[in-house]
């Protein structure tokens, strides 16, 4: 029997199925048992996550008018395997575009490189955000333009002509905000500058998901397990600001044709009640698609209306920062209430002068800050640093001034809860030992008068001016009062005490009451309530800038306010006739009918700055 | 009358219950299978007519209707109408290349009313096997008669060449699977370890062949093929010829040369050692020639013949892959994964893995995949159908289904064996070989270790045609080994 001769060779075939099943139970092992790689790229594969976007939280103001708010917009979305016999013809007359405009929009939605998630059986982007009216023409003849469809969105609506710098606008994200936070997909919407920046966690809301099925062509075949894995939406908070807009337009109004700022806070809570800077721009002009645009014109001005002067813009405080000298001094027991200083026009010594204006002399401190006295802060510094019995040596005394600044809010940032905010600068012992080696209290003198190095921020000016409305105290300023279903950070309402007591304060508040009523601030005196003022001119390279600082009442103020005009001339030109129209506009709500004209007359005298780069 | 009774109940009695069993086991799971690679969103009835899934449910109980009618068929038909059956068949074939419509490409399959079609080419491997049956079975046929084996490689090769021509290449190779059993039945087994050699040679060759050897311009491809050359052939020698003299002899010049090369190589003059080996291969095939004129021994000659194919192979591939199209090129390339290339030739042996990588452990369960109902992985349902399985029943199913293919070609082995007359065992091997090289194929491309030939996975892929073929093939056997107890009484 030949067959039998072989018959081992069925022991070969059964051993060659042996292998072969083996090799292959080895490869599933390897591709099925092994890390989760397959898994996740099915699952790539196959999920499609529809965003649900959220409902952008809206912004009111203090007392509920509304500011910003959502409004539908709509993308004109193509489905490239489905458009046939198009009309182009019309379908650009339609929505105003041109052949050449489609032709390379759709050249672009076909480029696989610029457009990576290109499918010819899903909804493609062609054309985002036209109007409300364009989308009613457009609907109207959808019907003939087959493969093209309305995709339903929201963009940003200002209610309001003012408060650009604070609401700040929204745009879509950037790679690096992408990269940096897992929330935000490509093209999606983030605040980029004010309120819409700072409180982009409240407002954004959280994305709601489903999660679809999706085939090989990009179809979507249905909800993966019948949505039980699918989110919801929520809703972003709203805000309501501290903002008085009616105050705040006021501001903007007087402000015109100037470069500057008004800050007004409510001393109490540190509730920014205005914030100003000019110039400024209309926020409607961020809305929608112009936004790009409009935004590298403004870039380009040499004024730069985008930058909000109020926290970004740092500038000598002038006599406006004598207040903060004077209540240094007391506590430090350097000078008392009759401790009197001469001025004959000015500090002069040993062959250095700062000068002054006439007034009485000698005299002491309330009168000082109500004419406004440079020799006596300047004398009052020179003997705090040359005190060498409380001080070892002039760094330790200049130091301990320095912390007394420090508790005043100034030279670090306050924590405003705005985007962009600087710190301003108070000089500390360190940097003139680096800047002049040799150095005493003369060189440094002219910071006593709010001179020299020292520079603040607008913010800064009106948070010191609330400060010695409350006595020796300040809250953080800041420009949310509620978030609805929520509360706003602890940092914001907590109380700095700084390091004068409130005694002293009361003496630099007679000074400023004084000023106000015989001093440099006379033009801000009125009947209706008692205004506490300091006006400040601060010395610069061009022509010296306008400043005034105030609160009023005396009695439990409600508003304390910088008022800064850049190249205004003195504090009484510019500053103080306009603090006084704010002031008159918050507590009585309105102006009265010679306010009103003088408001107008102030909003027409503009100042020329020429068109040099600032 | 009494005789026939009793016979046709000692053939129910007969019958191999295991494999039907097994055949049943998978007929099940297949259809489960399809279940998960056809289902569908918006028409989630698994037993509609409109469902591929429907469909197969008829597929599979005509089968069973099929399965119950063959075994009425006495082997007695089969013995007579061979060769009329396999005529006819190549007929089919022939006229299928004419009158079949164009397919994507291929024209193998004929439509019979309706939307119902038939491949014939799924049919014939029934009727080449019964023929080689019948062929074998002849008294005083004798494997190693060249005029013998060449009229079986003949009935062999004749629908190979029509299926080509139907460009239908995947279906061809099938008929490969006979070979396997000319093995058993005799054929020298070096033509299986040449057929072997090729491959390894080829795989090795192509796919190292731009990697170098450590500081060496030497590239692994042809050094590796070379070595393997020198290997098989000593190997060869000792096997076939038993002269240990000349087995050691060249042992030790071929190996003893090329490391010396291999040393200078290293240390002194780096430059390419496989012109040596080039140089010690053809001092090899010298040496056997002169013994095969020494010995006058025809396996001398063969074994040179053997060692000239194998020293010349590496070159002669590399110059044709040379001025292969690029479509083939890419397609070969991917396979030995010499080139990453998922959407393009890649595209669908990486959905593939995926869908089965996916699966992990347990699988996601029954319809629960999602890949192969996504028609990410195409042709989910026919040819790729083993993604489902590994989709949806994971690591365990699939192994699973693995085990009951081994253990149901090892049974078809057994019962094979036990066939008392030629035919029988002739005819059980095809049915056998046919089996087992669709599995290594079919799972082989699903798994991305063989190259992409589309032949379906039996039982499991969609289809009419396949599953009425394979389930022809394998009753006609049943009932030949139910046969077998007749005979002998």
């Amino acid at each position: 029997m030949r067959s039998h001769f072989y018959e081992y060779r069925k022991f070969v075939l059964a051993g060659i199925a042996l292998v072969i099943v083996l090799c292959y139970i080895v490869r599933l092992a390897f591709l099925q048992l092994s890390d989760g790689e397959y898994k996740t790229r099915a699952d790539d594969n196959a999920f499609f996550n529809n965003v649900i976007f959220p409902a952008r939280g809206v912004i009111f103001d203090r007392n509920g008018e509304l500011l910003v708010f959502n409004q539908p917009a709509y993308d004109i979305m193509v489905i490239m395997r489905e458009v046939s016999n198009l009309d182009t013809l019309d379908f650009c007359k339609t929505i105003g575009i041109t052949q050449k405009q489609f032709d390379e929009r759709m050249a672009l939605i076909k480029d696989r490189n610029k457009n990576p998630g290109y499918s010819t059986y899903t909804q493609q982007l062609f054309m985002p955000q036209i109007s409300a009216q364009e989308y009613g023409v457009f609907q109207e003849k959808l019907f003939r333009f087959h493969g093209f469809y309305i995709r339903e969105r929201t963009i940003r609506r200002y209610a309001t002509d003012h408060c650009a710098h604070i609401l700040g606008d929204v745009a879509e994200v950037s790679q690096k905000e992408v990269d940096n936070d897992d929330y935000y997909d490509p093209g999606d919407y983030i605040g980029k500058q004010g309120v819409e920046r700072s409180y982009e966690k409240e407002l954004r809301g959280i994305k709601g998901v489903q999660i679809l099925l999706r085939d090989a062509r990009g179809r979507i075949q249905g909800h993966y397990r019948n949505g039980e894995f699918d989110r919801k939406p929520v809703p972003g908070k709203n805000l309501t600001l501290s903002i008085d807009a009616k105050l705040q337009a006021l501001g903007e109004r007087l402000m015109e044709g100037k470069m500057g700022a008004i800050v007004a806070i409510e001393p109490k809570t540190g509730e920014i009640l205005c914030m100003v800077s000019a110039p400024s721009y209309d926020p409607h002009r961020m809305e929608g698609k112009q936004r790009s645009s409009q935004m590298m014109e403004m870039q380009r001005d040499p004024m730069k209306p985008m930058l909000n002067r109020a926290i970004s813009g740092t500038y000598p405080p002038g006599s406006t920062f004598k207040t903060s000298q004077g209540l240094t001094f007391l506590q430090e027991g350097i000078i008392t209430s009759s401790t009197a200083y001469p001025c004959y026009r000015g500090f002069v010594t040993k062959g250095m002068r700062v000068g002054c204006h006439g007034h009485g002399s000698p005299l002491p401190l309330i009168p000082a800050i109500a004419t406004s006295c440079n020799g006596y802060f300047c004398w009052g510094l020179y003997h705090m640093l040359s005190n060498r019995k409380q001080y070892k040596n002039i760094q330790e005394a200049l130091t301990t001034w320095k912390d007394y600044m420090v508790s005043m809010g100034f030279g670090y940032k306050l924590g405003v809860d705005l985007p962009g905010e600087v710190r301003g600068m108070i000089p500390n012992a360190d940097y003139y030992d680096r800047r002049l080696g040799q150095w005493n209290a003369l060189s440094v003198i002219s910071i006593a008068i709010g001179q020299g190095e020292v520079t603040l921020t607008p913010l800064q000016i009106a948070n010191l001016g609330a400060t010695i409305a409350n006595r020796g105290y300040y809250v953080t300023p800041h420009i949310v009062k509620k978030i609805e279903g929520g509360h706003i950070a602890d940092s914001l309402t907590v109380k700095h005490k700084t390091k004068v007591e409130k005694k002293y304060y009361d003496m630099v508040v007679e000074g400023m009451r004084k000023a106000v009523l015989g001093g440099t601030c006379r033009s801000a005196n009125t009947s209706m309530y008692e205004v506490c003022g300091k006006t400040g001119t601060a010395q610069n390279r061009g022509k010296d800038h306008s400043a005034f600082m105030g609160f009023a009442p005396k009695e439990n103020p409600k508003i304390a306010i910088a008022v800064y005009v850049e190249n205004g001339g003195f504090g009484a030109t510019f500053g103080v006739p306009i603090g006084a129209l704010m002031m008159e506009q918050y507590i009585n709500g309105k102006l009265s009918p010679a306010s009103e004209a003088k408001a107008t007359s102030f909003q027409n005298r503009h100042i020329d700055y020429g068109t040099r780069e600032r | 009358m009494v005789g026939q009774e009793q016979s046709s109940k000692g053939i129910f009695l007969s019958i191999d219950w295991v494999t039907i069993l097994l055949y049943v086991i998978l007929i099940v799971w297949g259809w489960f299978s399809v279940c998960g690679a056809c289902y569908d969103y918006n028409n989630p009835d698994l037993f509609s007519w409109e469902t591929n899934s429907g469909k197969q449910i008829v597929w599979g109980g005509t089968s069973l209707v099929l399965a119950a009618i063959l075994m009425l068929i006495e082997k007695r038909f089969y013995d007579t109408a061979a060769y009329v059956i396999y005529g006819a068949m190549m007929f089919l074939l022939l006229i299928t290349i004419f009158i079949a419509p164009d397919t994507k490409g291929s024209r193998s399959w004929l439509p019979i009313g309706g939307s119902v079609k038939i491949q014939p080419a799924e049919f014939a491997k029934f009727a080449v096997a019964l023929a080689l049956g019948k062929l074998m079975d002849k008294y005083g046929f004798t494997i190693r008669k060249t005029k013998d084996i060449g009229i079986a490689i003949a009935l062999i090769i004749l629908p190979m060449l029509l299926i080509i021509a139907q460009k239908e290449t995947g279906s061809a190779l099938v008929y490969f699977a006979f070979f396997l059993m000319l093995y058993r039945e005799g054929m020298t087994g070096s033509l299986l370890f040449t057929g072997f050699a090729c491959v390894v040679y080829f795989v090795v060759g192509m796919k190292f062949s731009e990697d170098y050897i450590a500081n060496m311009p030497v590239s692994i491809g042809e050094f590796t093929v070379l070595l393997l050359a020198m290997i098989f052939t000593i190997g060869m020698v000792w096997v076939y010829c038993k002269n240990l003299f000349a087995v050691k002899l060249m042992a030790y010049i071929c190996f003893g040369g090329t490391l010396l090369a291999m040393i200078f190589s290293l240390y002194v003059i780096p430059f390419n050692v496989c012109y040596v080996m080039l140089v010690l291969c053809i001092l090899m095939i010298g040496y056997i020639v002169g013994l095969a004129f020494y010995t006058r021994l025809v396996r001398y000659s063969l074994i040179a013949l053997f060692a000239i194919g194998s020293t010349a192979f590496y070159y002669i591939t590399d110059t044709l892959f040379e001025h292969l199209g690029d479509h083939q090129r890419i397609r070969i390339e991917v396979l030995l994964g010499m080139k990453d290339d998922p959407r393009g030739a890649g595209y669908n042996v990486n959905q593939a893995k995926i869908a089965i990588g996916s699966g992990g452990l347990f699988g996601k369960g029954f319809l629960n995949g999602t890949q192969t109902k996504l028609r990410y992985v195409p042709e989910q349902h026919t040819d790729f159908i083993f993604c489902t399985v590994g989709e949806e029943e994971g690591f365990i199913g699939s192994a699973g289904v693995l085990i009951v293919y081994l253990f149901f070609i090892w049974r078809l082995i057994a019962v094979a064996e036990r066939q008392t007359d030629t035919m029988g065992r002739v005819y059980g091997y095809c049915v056998l070989c046919i089996f087992l090289f669709h599995l290594f194929i079919n799972v082989g491309m699903v798994l991305g270790l063989t190259p992409v030939i589309g032949i379906p996975l039996p039982f499991f892929s969609y289809g009419g045609s396949s599953l009425w073929g394979f389930t022809l093939l394998l009753f006609i056997f049943l009932r030949m080994d139910a046969e077998r107890n007749l005979k002998q009484r």
